[in-house]
């Protein structure tokens, strides 16, 4: 693609929503470094005080498994982690209609 | 219409008293202190936030990236509840100062300050008015209004008056997150190409002359920010140190904006600004 | 790697399964070119919407009669964005960057939702676009909280989660003005006028003419059709309108009994494939100040990398 080659990295995000609880992947964004990624996570994500602790990393700096080792087509990207693998938590208030 | 979702209130922008900034503060003048003063000083500084506050949310839908786009955004609600405290702080310390609307009209009066006076009425600094120019600018004038207005609200924890203390210790913690974010930004600008070095020292230039209007002397209530000048010098001179940006060697500009000598910007501002609220001087929103 | 390959059967098998089970699917997981192709095209859209959706309303916080108003108009406007970039980065859990999303949209080659397309003339407008835009969207969304693909699923449920605020917001302004004055009432009803139709072309062409929506639906993608969601729009939106006091203007409006639902009219379908096909009212301006905005930019994003890159080399 001829896109923006300059696109800054992609960046997880990880926020503890109060303290005693684990920080939970929210999401992801878009930062050039990783104190940009963390003012962005705080403005992105803790709009409405949903956090008192940030976490970012590089997405590609994420080592995830295999879903299922005998998937042959997905072996290979083991390493592709803007793939984000799935760490969110579903909250309770979410209707099932 | 979708109760279900609303769940904690807790989580959404707005709580209770968001109608009214001051539902439940004890508005009270304290004894020793003059409260044509307070208000005076209430609106200066509530002006200033209210008029960056405009100029910042014009950015939104125009950022570089969404990401920067909500950051703006995000500081321009922090400066817009800063403004709504101390308006309503003026009026309270001084019903004097709020503009007579037609009688039984529901314009509260934060409303009746923000969008029912003329420009020469306003306090704020110029810095705020000018009109937006590119990126850099927008770093820039925050990282002036920022240094300045932090140093002011830090000081301001321990007024006499604890309704504007309440706003300064809630402000400093916003105003320290703004001073970061145009801090690195200015580093940013200035050591990334050479494009964004020529155009972050353009807007210094050009913003240049309107910083000593942050610190200039004010008699009456107050913290002076006068006696802030040395303090914010420090500050600015190491961010312009660590970027590797001279000072610009201009004078600062006549007259000032406390005094309600502006530029034309603000006429123009204030024009948009105020045009609904005037169209309907008895509306309700 | 030693493992044996799996047969195409069987992972396809093995994707049916999952979706059968109302399990979701997951980014690593295999998937049919085509669900792949459906869901970037669908979460594509729905992201552009997010971000051009920003500009109708975006052009009235500047004059928002009340501060109230203002940071209320400001967040909401915000939150869009965030929505924008929920979707953007669930699109890139299928390995597409918004850098190329962001490409497609500038150069037409991707859509956003026709609404946006509308003018937005008064503040009444600001109210009428969170009651019925952002009401309409919730219809649509809600659902999709549950779609069958686990990164679009967890986006909507945090976009819904804001989007009731959206909803609120609007509804309130709508009844705070239809207590003013006479003025602000008349404005309302006018404001009703214009969107009702425009809303209800949100949920997109009817069952018949919509030949993705089966596949969709049979991948719990979509959960619900187009003419179902209108449905339930339109019932919803009925007790609403009267509580306000202002009318809909359709006059083939009625509740029936025997279907338990209201009958409605049919909106002017080559209005909206007019506006799809980019002859709206303001398709021009609103792609002309996304391209602003992106290319005013670029010179920021090149800064904010070089940067990063000679601190990273340092
Ligand atoms: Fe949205
Ligand atoms: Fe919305």
């Amino acid at each position: 693609m001829s896109a923006d080659r300059r696109e800054w990295p992609l960046y997880e995000v990880f926020v503890r929503g109060k303290r005693g609880l684990n920080h939970v992947h929210v999401g992801s964004l878009h930062a050039a470094d990783d104190a940009m990624a963390v003012r962005h996570a705080r403005d992105v994500y803790t709009r409405r005080n949903e956090g008192v602790s940030i976490w970012v990393v590089r997405a590609d700096a994420i080592t995830a498994s295999s879903p299922d080792e005998k998937d042959p087509m997905f072996a290979p990207s083991g390493d592709k982690v803007y793939r984000h693998p799935t760490f969110y938590d579903i909250p309770d208030n979410v209707p099932h209609m | 219409m979708n109760d279900e979702y609303a769940g904690d209130s807790s989580q959404w922008a707005f709580g209770t008293g968001f109608e009214d900034p001051l539902a439940g503060v004890d508005t009270t003048v304290p004894p020793g202190v003059d409260p044509a003063e307070l208000a005076a000083y209430c609106l200066m500084l509530g002006d200033d936030a209210l008029v960056m506050a405009q100029r910042l949310s014009e950015w939104c839908s125009r950022a570089p990236d969404l990401e920067e786009d909500i950051a703006l955004a995000n500081m321009a609600l922090d400066l817009l509840g800063q403004a709504r405290l101390l308006l309503s702080r003026a009026a309270a310390a001084d019903p004097g100062v709020v503009p007579a609307l037609p009688e039984g009209s529901p314009v509260p009066a934060e409303d009746a300050l923000a969008f029912f006076r003329d420009a020469e009425r306003f306090r704020n600094v110029r810095l705020a008015e000018v009109e937006n120019g590119d990126f850099a600018h927008v770093v820039v004038r925050l990282l002036l209004f920022s240094v300045a207005r932090l140093a002011l609200l830090e000081r301001l924890r321990a007024s006499p008056d604890q309704v504007l203390a309440a706003v300064a210790a809630k402000g400093v913690k916003e105003i320290t997150y703004h001073r970061d974010w145009a801090g690195r930004w200015f580093l940013t600008l200035a050591q990334g190409t050479e494009e964004s070095r020529r155009r972050l020292e353009a807007a210094l230039d050009a913003l240049w002359p309107y910083q000593a209007e942050l610190v200039a002397p004010h008699t009456g209530f107050g913290v002076d920010p006068a006696t802030l000048r040395d303090e914010v010098d420090v500050v600015l001179d190491q961010v312009l140190a660590v970027s590797g940006v001279e000072r610009p060697d201009r004078p600062p500009l006549s007259g000032t904006g406390r005094d309600g000598a502006h530029t034309a910007a603000l006429a123009s501002l204030l024009a948009e600004m105020q045009v609904v609220a005037r169209a309907h001087p008895s509306g309700r929103w | 790697m030693t493992t044996t390959p799996a047969e195409p059967e069987a992972l396809e098998a093995a994707f049916e399964a999952t979706i059968a089970r109302h399990d979701r699917i997951e980014p690593r997981d295999w998937m049919p070119d085509a669900y792949r192709r459906t869901l970037v095209r669908q979460m594509a859209q729905h992201a552009h919407s997010e971000i051009i959706g920003m500009q109708p309303e975006g052009a009235w916080i500047g004059r928002a009669p009340s501060l109230r108003r203002k940071a209320i108009l400001l967040a909401k406007v915000q939150d869009e964005a965030g929505h924008g970039l929920y979707l953007y980065s669930a699109c890139e859990t299928l390995g597409v960057s918004r850098a190329e999303l962001t490409e497609l949209l500038l150069t037409g080659r991707q859509k956003y939702s026709s609404i946006f397309n509308y003018p937005t003339l008064s503040y009444a407008d600001v109210g009428t676009i969170g009651w019925l835009v952002d009401g309409a969207a919730i219809c649509n969304q809600v659902p999709l909280c549950r779609t069958s693909y686990g990164p679009y699923g967890r986006a909507m449920i945090r976009i819904c989660k804001e989007e009731s605020f959206h909803q609120r917001q609007g509804y309130e302004l709508l009844m705070t003005m239809m207590r003013g004055t006479d003025a602000q009432r008349a404005m309302v009803q006018e404001s009703v006028n214009r969107f009702w139709w425009p809303a209800l072309m949100m949920f997109g062409p009817p069952d018949a003419d919509s030949p993705n929506s089966a596949r969709s639906m049979a991948w719990g993608i979509k959960r619900n059709s187009n003419d179902e969601l209108r449905q339930k729009f339109v019932d919803m939106t009925v007790p609403q309108a009267e509580a306000l006091g202002v009318t809909l203007p359709d006059p083939d409006l009625r509740w029936n009994e025997e279907r338990g639902h209201h009958d409605f009219g049919e909106p002017d379908w080559e209005e909206l494939a007019a506006v799809i096909r980019g002859d709206g009212p303001c398709n021009a301006q609103r792609m002309a100040h996304r391209r602003a905005a992106h290319e005013d930019g670029a010179w920021v994003r090149e800064a904010a990398s070089a940067f990063a890159a000679k601190a990273g080399a340092r």
